[in-house]
């Protein structure tokens, strides 16, 4: 516990040592501020759900982008080898690295919340799914973080690893949209296993559990790949 | 040849070692035994069951070409690899199936010094600190200790980023040596950096060796003699000598009959004349001007000279003593094989007898 609770503070501190969080958090705000406040202008309407609407999409790129580095910059510089001669296990290892990436999620969302109290201030704003929004939206960015993670365990390059785990969750993401075209069969498969699916109810406050199932076991099956994936250096 | 490697086939020597630091409790600190290691794909295992075993008080010079195995060895030792087969064991604790027991008792420092840049030096120190679950106030106090006895003390808040080789160096080992671990491994530790940064890095290896096990890589063979209490030279996977630095010269000579530097005074010529008669010497030539000698060079007599004697003898006393007689004085007489040639030799001998295999 202690050691993944360094891993996560070390690596949550990285993400601020070079300008890459602060250009993810301002581009962050820049697109949900967009989003938002289009909406309260042309329509009038204070609202959390447009922002909730996009987020599915808004995290299909910023997942990926912020695990990107995770493993991939330590494979490149040769500092996994360091961390691993160190008394950890690749379980802490990942679930630190995981849990920094949620650091900088919550960071992120955190930040989003002036405009929940703006939507509040002009009108009524209905807290419960306000709330469920939020956890449910942290959640779903942790099932993206997780593919993003496990993509960056698969290679040294970067960008590589961006594109990869992009590519996962855009197919996740896309799963549901495609629905009025493929075979009638396959309907209640993608549906399954489309991250908007199961974000609908969410961002409306209701939480289900087989949503909270669809992501929680993402987040595990990912992480477990990407356990696996370092894991593989020592298999005889 | 037999295909077990080392020049004529054997492994030099077998003779038993002793420990070599009289202060040390003798114990066994790391133990491999019939180690292999094959990358897929590969054609030929990286390292080719490979056995030793070394104690506390011991410094181990680990030796050999690029892509011997050396760097693979060290990373099946520190866990980051698993043995295809065969077993090695730190401190009694299996590498791989009781990898987290045996990684505390290591020190470890990888090739090209890889840290956190984005860190400063004393954060990277206290990161490593918690990873090693040092007490806090352990953790200071060994914070100093390493800081003073790697001379970092002053760069402690600089970021590990901007600093030279030479530093990021020092926090390398300063983290490798924070928990005091009972073996330290260095992979070329001294690469890239200038003489007296290499002089100081030399000495804290020294200092910690006297106690614990030390086990580094390198490519500087002057370096091994000084440093070294033994010399593990590998080469194709496989260990083609295992001995302490000065025995290996010694070895070669016996081998190959040896090789003396001689440097007259007076009458030169006729000292010359005398030493080209000592049975023994087989030839005598003068040493060029990048040899140390003055051959070739006008308006010099040469006056060192390189001797070659016949496997076997060893006409040292005769020489000086011919040379007395012959009216020319002796300034020099020293044995001028050096490691390069022993490594050479062996590493030679092995491939020729991986082309026989």
């Amino acid at each position: 516990m202690r050691n993944i609770a360094s891993i996560a503070r070390r690596e949550f501190a990285a993400y601020f040592y070079s300008p890459i969080a602060y250009v993810f958090i301002v581009v962050f705000l820049l697109i949900s501020g967009y989003m938002f406040f289009t909406q309260l202008l042309l329509n009038n309407q204070a609202d959390m759900r447009p922002l909730f609407g996009l987020a599915p999409l808004l995290f299909c790129f910023f997942g990926p982008f912020i695990t990107m580095r995770l493993f991939a910059e330590e494979k490149a510089q040769g500092t996994l080898e360091m961390l691993f001669a160190l008394p950890v296990t690749d379980w802490q290892v990942v679930v630190g690295k995981f849990a920094a990436a949620m650091g900088l999620v919550a960071v992120m969302l955190g930040l989003t919340l002036p405009y929940a109290v703006f939507v509040g201030s002009r009108g009524s704003l209905d807290m419960g799914p306000v709330i469920g929004g939020y956890l449910g939206l942290f959640l779903m960015a942790g099932g993206y973080v997780a593919v993003g993670i496990m993509a960056s365990a698969w290679t040294k390059e970067q960008i590589v690893a961006a594109i990869m785990g992009f590519f996962i969750c855009f197919v996740l993401f896309l799963a549901d949209k495609v629905l009025s075209v493929v075979p009638p069969v396959l309907a209640p498969v993608l549906q399954a296993i489309s991250f908007d699916h199961h974000f609908q109810s969410i961002s409306r406050g209701v939480i289900d559990t087989r949503d909270l199932l669809y992501y929680v076991s993402l987040i595990g099956i990912c992480t477990l790949i990407a356990e696996t994936s370092l894991e593989s250096r020592r298999w005889r | 040849m037999a295909p077990t490697g080392g020049f004529y086939g054997q492994v030099f020597p077998f003779k038993e070692r002793k420990a070599m630091s009289p202060m040390s409790e003798d114990r066994v600190t790391i133990r491999v035994d019939r180690m292999s290691k094959s990358y897929p794909g590969a054609k030929a295992p990286a390292v080719d069951q490979i056995s030793f075993e070394v104690r506390s008080g011991e410094v181990l010079g680990f030796v050999g070409p690029n892509g011997a195995g050396k760097t693979t060895t060290m990373k099946i030792l520190t866990s980051y690899l698993a043995p295809s087969g065969g077993r090695a064991e730190v401190c009694g604790f299996d590498v791989y199936e009781q990898s987290l027991e045996a990684r505390k008792k290591i020190g470890y420092l990888p090739e090209d010094t890889p840290l956190y840049k984005g860190m400063t030096v004393y954060e990277y120190l206290e990161w490593v600190g918690h990873m090693r679950q040092l007490p806090t106030g352990t953790l200071r106090a060994r914070i100093r200790q390493v800081a003073e006895q790697c001379a970092i003390a002053h760069r402690m808040g600089n970021l590990i980023g901007e600093l030279s080789k030479g530093y990021r160096q020092r926090v390398g080992l300063a983290q490798a040596i924070l928990h005091q671990p009972e073996v330290l491994i260095l992979d070329e530790p001294t690469s890239g950096l200038d003489p007296n940064q290499i002089i100081e890095i030399r000495n804290v290896i020294k200092e910690f060796g006297r106690q614990k096990t030390v086990i580094f890589s390198t490519h500087i063979l002057p370096e091994v003699q000084v440093t070294c209490t033994r010399v593990l030279a590998i080469s194709d996977g496989k260990i083609v000598a295992d001995a302490a630095p000065q025995e290996l010269s010694r070895w070669l000579d016996k081998k190959r009959g040896m090789e003396l530097v001689v440097e007259l005074g007076g009458a030169v010529a006729e000292g010359r004349a005398a030493i080209e008669k000592v049975p023994g010497v087989q030839v005598v030539r003068p040493l060029s001007a990048s040899e140390g000698g003055a051959a070739g060079m006008t308006g010099e007599t040469p006056s060192r000279f390189l001797i070659a004697t016949e496997v076997g003898t060893d006409p040292r006393g005769e020489l000086s003593r011919a040379a007395t007689q012959a009216g020319a004085t002796l300034i020099e007489l020293s044995s001028h094989t050096a490691l390069e040639d022993v490594f050479r030799a062996l590493t030679q001998s092995s491939v020729g007898g991986s082309a026989h295999a």
